[in-house]
């Protein structure tokens, strides 16, 4: 830095010359664009622009400018350090960007690659369609119970006027437990929950009760000796088939679709008088009975000398198609059983009969999943492979 | 039930043309399911044909066959090969000609074989649908007897064998049977059609004379111990037949709808006690007259007494067994009454003489005797149902006719008769009932036609001259009829009963539909609301979670076998062991009910892995059956009315505890292994983590601390469950860890498989109210870390503990961060560092309150557990 100049020389201010000021932008800016990085950026920046740059030094000297020379020396050198700073933040702003698009580049996945890291589990499907009747239900208001599955023979039959020596007991295949005198069984259907309904809450009551029930029934594709009903029972004044046929049919179009065509047939149930068997048209033959040629020839049974013989067979000669295997050729699928409650059940529940009147009715799930949803198998239900479930998801 | 259409027609107006499918339908409607079509199943050129020649052929397979000649009504007979024995030259036979296609579908053509064309096929009795068994080449003159004259090669076979008489066979409901026979099924055909019975049903018993004189063979009504008051036999009648022939065969007819319903044909005595049975419901016993020694006396069986039944069965009887028998003062039982007769008086193919019985016996009665000696017969089944009670001596009439025409015999002129049928009961039916229960506006005069139809005598109601004198006797107001049920029909009994017959008869496709408006939140204070209980929708979340954690939802059979215990490695004595048994159970080495899910679950767990199945996750939501140690007899109030308070609580009380359980499985990966890396093993770990979500779903938290002695987990890598706080707190609800490697080789799944099983009970009985939030603290929270060195013995959570409780109200998190082992601890040592974060409600903590705090921590866990800060 020169002395302070007290005679003002303006020779001897030479590092504001204007032409030597304009000479040291020019290399300060030159620098500038040059910087390839922005170490590069930084140190141009320091060199043209710190303390100790031909500017800066420049610059102090405007204090040893006469009063007159000032103003003009400073506007210049102003200018100057701003076009400098202004040049410097530009090419940082490109250098910057580059380098982060570098490193988003550098940083790039094969988002392809499997994201999957823990399998994802699954609902059991009957468990799911429990739940979407209960949801049924409970969006008309009604309640849902349960009850245990090793019941007291009296709920199970007697106070289900189920008589101690009536075939129904028979009907129903019926698990006892040992020794069959004390009276327990593996309940045979969710209905005794209705007389504990009733003997818990008595009339009116709106009631569905889901739950796995037991028949000695061997299994194979259609049957299965432990499955899942769901049981409804309205006790009201002035209930009558009319609501048992409209709450029927509202569940049907809840689980099967709109447009689902059933029947009531009549029926016995030692539990309910008048009794019905709703039945749904089969989905499959679209109550025909009878589905495309070709789908199932039946096989033949063993030959007889005389048979074998005398004759040659052909196949399914009328090419009129197979019986229907969901239906069994009736066209109709057995959905569930209901009927008014009997006054003896409302009686040993302690309910007026000639006050109330009621109805009630139990539906299988295990069926309802295999018409609704396709499932061939029974034992796929039963079986627990969790490769059955996963086609499922958490949704039914 | 199963019935020839032709058969049917002859009692009930059948529609023309109809089919086999439209009877059925018809049926159906009036509620008789169809159970099946049966027969019927030929079509095409199905001939007469007369054997020309048969020429044996030895074949060097051994078997000899037949080259036969058949004069089938064509200019030129035609060559057939038959392979059976049981024919002739000069024989008419039954030839199915190519084109021809014989029940199950099996088509005839011309074929060569044996070295000849086989021109078509000489029948048996199996291929034409005619018999079950094959007793060979159906020979007309044989089969037909003298119906057999005139009938000419060339002529339709299928129209003279009613080869195309198809089998209906519906399902008969317990309280309808009257339906076992045809004349039920005619009569209900005629309500399925809406047709009047009075012109389009024919009751085969209508008509038909009975003698009024004594019969020659007494009988004598002996029951010293009927069930509840009702008497073993309420009616008896005995007719006697002599000089039947017994070689004359059972007429083709007869024997066809034998077959055809299903029963096998055995001779004519028998035979036509069958088919009058099948036509109109009443079973019918024939004994051999030469072979009864006196009285027939229907009397309980002795203590100790036997008899060998038609099978060939010799049986204990038991006392409350009803039983025929004759002898001196009925000494010896000569059958089971309503059930099956005994050998010794069975009719033979030497009997010429028959007493024929018709009885009415309590369908309790015969239904516990059937049960007794598992000896259900067609019979019995009838009997159990309810026979009509005023038919007996009409279908013994019906059956000596048929033996009288058939067989040659001479009846005797009276009848035996004994007792007679019970007094109908009437029912009140009052006017507005069908319509209350059905929601149909019935008629009164429409309700009053029907129940007439169903054959019940109406008096008293509207419009009836009688009313006042029917409603009397019924005790009913004048707004009611008066019912008398038909004999035949022993189920209608009540008012409902009859509602049933009205809206059946009417058709159940006329009832609307209406969607009932329900009372929401009936079911109780638990349930104000409606919807679903709490319960319900905590064990929805809680499989939800389990899904959503990776597991996958299964059910498995409750049945275990009793070495299951052993395999799970259950003590002697442990509570688990305490099962329930299944009296008749699906499989012998599966009698036990479950008492826990983990015993069942395996096998689930096994048939995966079977399957191919390397990494598995499997849950369970099920019941098991914890029986008490004394377990009493479950008691049987009486239903006519509500039982009393205490006779309830008894029923209840005897229904064993069955809480509802959650278990799981887990082997193989918990992490997959895949491209980032080698995937983790599920260990004993995962298994806790679930456990204690499960909790936390609840809003129930638990905590997990070692159980050394829970069969079947690992002794050191078993977690017991306990409820963390609330009433319920401190209360064990399950376990959680690794299989013990005994239990893994017995129950044959895979090493280091995982599991965990919670009774939910409990934890569903601690469930939260609504939660509640509390104020959020929006101070700054101050992080610490400490690490602490404790004995390897020393459980992490016993450390967490102490430290939580020294720490005070201002610690918000502790969480364990890092586990070290190594010398820099010494041997038998841990480090365990924890993360700690502290925050206040109300302020910003200073520097000082957080050191004090951490170091109350440390202090505490130093006292409870022995732990040192590291490095000091």
């Amino acid at each position: 830095m020169s002395a302070p100049n007290k005679d003002f020389d303006p020779v001897q201010v030479t590092p504001l010359d204007a032409e030597q000021v304009e000479g040291a932008v020019a290399d300060a800016l030159a620098a500038v664009a040059a910087a390839g990085d922005l170490e590069e950026l930084a140190a141009a920046s320091r060199a043209h622009g710190g303390d100790r740059s031909p500017l800066a030094l420049a610059n102090r000297e405007i204090g040893a400018l006469p009063p007159s020379a000032k103003a003009d020396a400073g506007r210049r050198m102003g200018q100057a350090r701003r076009r400098v700073a202004d040049a410097v933040a530009e090419r940082r702003a490109v250098l910057e960007a580059e380098r982060d698009a570098a490193v988003l580049v550098t940083e790039a996945l094969d988002l392809t690659q499997p994201t999957s890291r823990r399998p994802r589990g699954a609902r059991h499907p009957l468990g799911l369609l429990v739940e979407r009747v209960e949801d049924f239900f409970t969006g008309l208001g009604w309640s849902v119970l349960e009850g245990p599955e090793v019941e007291a023979e009296w709920f199970n039959f007697d106070a289900l006027n189920f008589g101690p020596d009536h075939p129904a007991r028979q009907m129903q295949d019926t698990f006892f437990v040992d020794p069959p005198e004390d009276g327990l069984v593996l309940r045979t259907h969710t209905s005794p929950v209705q007389a504990r309904a009733l003997l818990d809450h008595g009339a009116p009551l709106y009631v569905a009760v889901p739950g796995r029930v037991f028949r000695t029934d061997e299994l194979d594709a259609t049957h299965t000796p432990v499955f899942t009903q769901v049981e409804g029972l309205a006790v009201d004044e002035h209930l009558t088939m009319a609501h048992l046929r409209g709450a029927l049919d509202a569940l049907v179009v809840a689980m099967l679709g709109e447009g689902t065509v059933t029947r009531l047939r009549p029926a016995f149930f030692p539990f309910t008088e008048p009794s019905a068997e709703l039945d749904v048209r089969c989905p499959v033959c679209a109550g025909t009975g009878v589905v495309a040629p070709g789908a199932g020839a039946r096989a033949q049974g063993a030959a007889t000398a005389a048979e074998e013989a005398a004759s040659t067979r052909a196949d399914d000669p009328a090419g009129e198609g197979a019986p229907c295997r969901t239906c069994g050729g009736t066209g109709w699928i057995e959905w569930g059983g209901c009927g008014m409650v009997n006054p003896h059940v409302l009686r040993a529940a302690g309910v007026d009969p000639e006050r109330f009147s009621g109805f009630a009715f139990g539906m299988g799930i295990e069926r309802t999943l295999m018409f609704r949803n396709g499932v061939q198998d029974m034992r796929d239900m039963v079986d627990g492979d969790a490769r059955f479930s996963r086609r499922f998801g958490v949704e039914v | 039930m199963r019935v020839g259409v032709s058969w049917l027609a002859e009692v009930t107006d059948v529609a023309d043309g109809a089919t086999a499918e439209d009877v059925a339908a018809v049926l159906v409607r009036v509620g008789l399911e169809e159970e099946g079509l049966h027969g019927g199943d030929v079509s095409g050129p199905v001939v007469v044909g007369r054997v020309l020649s048969a020429e044996p052929e030895p074949q060097k397979n051994g078997k000899t066959i037949h080259w036969c000649s058949v004069d089938v009504g064509e200019e030129e007979p035609r060559g057939i090969v038959c392979g059976a024995q049981n024919f002739g030259a000069g024989d008419l036979v039954v030839v199915s000609l190519p084109g021809a296609v014989l029940p199950g579908g099996f088509a005839i053509a011309a074929r060569k074989t044996y070295g000849h064309v086989s021109d078509g096929m000489i029948c048996s009795t199996a291929e034409l649908g005619l018999g079950e068994d094959s007793d060979g080449i159906v020979v007309l003159g044989e089969l037909l007897g003298a119906a057999a004259d005139g009938v000419a090669p060339g002529d339709d076979a299928t129209a003279l064998l009613g080869l195309d008489d198809r089998v209906v066979e519906v399902n008969v409901t317990p309280d309808r049977g009257y339906c076992l026979s045809v004349r039920g099924l005619g009569r209900e055909h005629a309500h399925g059609r809406g047709l009047d019975v009075a012109t389009a049903f024919r009751d085969p018993l209508a008509g038909v004379r009975v003698p009024s004189g004594p019969g020659e063979r007494d009988v004598v009504l002996a029951d010293e111990g009927p069930l509840d008051g009702r008497p073993g036999a309420s009616r008896f009648t005995a007719r006697t037949v002599r000089g039947v022939d017994p070689s004359r065969p059972t007429p083709w007819w007869l024997r066809r709808r034998l077959v055809q319903a299903g029963m096998r044909p055995v001779s004519l005595a028998v035979d036509v006690t069958n088919y009058v049975m099948l036509l109109v419901g009443q079973p019918l016993h024939a004994y051999d007259a030469a072979r009864l020694d006196g009285a027939l006396v229907v009397r309980r069986a002795r203590a100790g007494e036997r008899l060998t039944t038609l099978d060939g069965v010799e049986r204990a009887l038991h006392p409350e067994d009803l039983v025929v028998a004759d002898g001196a003062e009925g000494a010896r039982a000569v059958g089971l009454a309503g059930v099956m007769g005994g050998a010794s008086t069975e009719v033979t193919a030497a009997t010429r003489d028959v007493v024929l019985e018709a009885a009415c016996f309590d369908p309790v009665s015969v239904a516990r005797t059937a049960r007794r000696h598992r000896l259900p017969s067609e019979a019995s089944r009838r009997f159990e149902r309810g026979v009509d009670d005023a038919m007996a001596a009409a279908a013994s009439q019906l059956a000596v006719d048929l033996l009288v025409e058939h067989g040659g015999g001479t009846a005797e002129d009276g009848l035996t008769d004994v007792g007679g049928p019970a007094e109908r009961p009437v029912v009140a039916l009052p006017v507005g009932e069908p319509a209350r229960l059905v929601g149909v506006d019935y008629a009164p005069e429409r309700v009053r036609a029907l129940l007439e139809q169903v054959g019940c005598a109406v008096s008293g109601g509207p419009g009836a001259p009688d009313a006042l004198a029917g409603a009397a006797a019924a005790g009913a107001g004048v707004g009611a009829w008066s019912v008398e049920p038909p004999s035949w029909r022993p189920d209608l009994r009540q008012a409902a009963d009859l509602v049933e017959e009205v809206a059946r008869l009417d058709g159940y496709d006329r009832i609307p539909s209406v969607l009932p408006r329900a009372v929401p939140g009936t079911a109780g204070g638990v349930l104000a609301g409606g919807g679903l209980t709490a319960r319900r929708r905590a064990v929805r979340s809680l499989a939800r979670a389990l899904a959503e954690a990776g597991l996958v939802e299964v059910a498995s059979y409750p049945f275990v076998s009793p070495e299951r215990a052993d395999a799970l490695g259950l003590p002697d004595g442990d509570e688990r062991r305490r099962a329930l048994r299944v009296a008749n159970p699906l499989r012998e080495e599966e009698p036990l009910l479950r008492t826990s899910l983990l015993a069942t679950l395996v096998d689930v767990l096994r048939r995966n892995v079977g399957r191919g199945a390397d990494d598995v996750a499997l849950f369970e939501l099920g019941s098991v059956a914890l029986p008490a140690a004394d377990r009493a007899p479950s008691p049987r109030p009486g239903v006519d009315r509500r039982p009393t308070a205490e006779e309830e609580a008894a029923v209840r009380a005897s229904v064993p505890h069955q809480p509802l359980h959650v278990a799981a499985l887990l082997v193989g990966a918990r992490t997959p292994r895949d491209w980032e890396g080698r995937g983790r093993s599920a260990d004993a770990r995962d298994a806790v983590e679930l456990a204690l979500l499960v909790g936390e779903v609840l809003g129930v938290p638990l905590t997990a601390a070692a159980e050394a002695d829970r069969p079947p987990f690992h002794p050191g890598r078993c977690a017991a469950l306990r409820v963390a706080g609330g009433p319920a707190a401190g209360a064990v609800v399950g376990h959680a860890g690794e299989l013990a490697p005994r239990a893994v080789a017995a129950l044959e799944v895979p090493a280091r498989t995982v599991a965990l099983e919670l009774d939910l009970d409990v934890l569903l009985g601690a469930l939260p109210g609504p939660p509640r939030p509390g104020a959020l603290a929006t101070y700054p929270v101050v992080k610490q870390d400490v690490a602490l060195v404790v004995d390897a013995s020393v459980p992490a959570a016993d450390v967490e503990e102490a430290l939580r409780r020294g720490a005070g109200l201002l610690l918000e998190d502790c969480r364990l961060v890092d586990v070290y082992a190594g010398e820099q601890v010494g041997e038998g040592r841990r480090s365990l560092a924890f993360s700690l974060r502290f925050r206040a409600p109300d302020r910003t903590l200073t520097g000082a309150e957080v050191a004090q705090a951490r170091e109350a921590a440390v202090a505490a866990a130093g006292e409870a557990t022995g732990a040192v800060l590291r490095g000091s």
